[in-house]
């Protein structure tokens, strides 16, 4: 990838972020984000990583950021506008993520491991399809990497239910429950005379 | 030319960039937001890392799977963390976290 690329993908991406920080109105806030997680979705493709893209941007640019300013919508909290801000906790905020950001350098500067480019670790499919470990058993996942394509859906899947079929189950039931869960606290709360 | 250590600090700085809002804010739907911005973050590290690190010419899909595992547990936290949200401003009618002290003893 060019670097003029990346860098204004990341510019996208932490321009918006810091949207999201500064706006006042909410729904700058919301908007900002979404497109904030849009720059990060083109990050990841630029890291060959296509199906990530494509569910960073389904389900948090689509259907998070929705949700989000559905209940923006439903609240209402205009009026929570105009109040002065609380300086102490913006100077530490900020102290914060500088010392943060100064530490990540400081040691992302001192490791010979992020040095590395793709040209360093370029992808390998033809000796991936040749090995036929794992994943390239599979002769419709063979026969991608010999066309030279990625088939990154169908490895990560493989990964999933090769390796972490248990795992699968438990984020079925966690979705069961936060469904319910919050099915349950948007209830009203019935009259003490009502049934419970 | 772009090395790991660009999308590095690229994660961490948009990681920063959430802490210090959940620290500055008091709005509590931008304080939300903020954490999805820091999971997001998280991701792309080790997306990164994944990309990185071959297995066998390809990349380490076990950081890819991990990620798949956050962004579905972020959906559900969204889901229920809205749901206590409002369920706060119909009581408390207001969703600064100055007004929400309930808790403060």
């Amino acid at each position: 990838m060019p670097p003029l690329l990346f860098y204004l993908l990341a510019a996208i991406t932490l321009g918006f972020g810091l949207m999201v920080v500064t706006a006042r109105n909410p729904v700058t806030s919301a908007l900002s984000l979404a497109s904030c997680f849009v720059g990060l979705a083109a990050l990841f493709v630029s890291l060959d990583a296509y199906f990530i893209g494509t569910i960073q941007i389904l389900v948090y640019a689509g259907a998070v950021m929705v949700l989000f300013l559905f209940i923006i919508m439903l609240l209402d909290i205009k009026a929570e506008e105009g109040k002065q801000p609380n300086l102490a906790a913006i100077v530490s905020g900020i102290a914060v993520a500088v010392l943060l950001v100064t530490q990540i350098m400081t040691v992302v500067g001192h490791t010979k491991l992020a040095e590395k480019t793709p040209l360093n670790v370029p992808l390998a499919l033809m000796d991936a399809a040749n090995q036929a470990k794992g994943a390239a058993k599979l002769p419709t996942i063979a026969n991608d990497l010999k066309a030279g394509e990625l088939p990154d859906a169908k490895l990560i899947g493989f990964t999933l239910f090769d390796q972490y079929g248990f795992h699968i189950q438990v984020v079925g039931l966690l979705l069961l429950v936060g469904t319910v869960g919050v099915v349950v606290l948007s209830k009203r709360e019935k009259t003490p005379g009502g049934a419970a | 030319m772009i090395t790991l250590g660009h999308y590095l600090i690229v994660s961490g700085m948009l990681f920063a960039l959430g802490l210090a809002g959940v620290i500055a804010r008091r709005n509590i739907l931008i304080i939300y937001m903020c954490l999805e911005m820091m999971l997001s973050a998280a991701n792309l590290a080790l997306v990164g890392f994944s990309r990185f690190h071959l297995s066998g010419g390809l990349p380490d899909y076990t950081a890819q799977s991990l990620v798949f595992f956050t962004i579905t547990v972020a959906a559900a936290e969204v889901a229920v963390g809205l749901a206590i949200i409002v369920a706060l401003f119909r009581t408390r009618q207001s969703v600064d976290t100055e007004v929400i002290t309930k808790l403060q003893g």
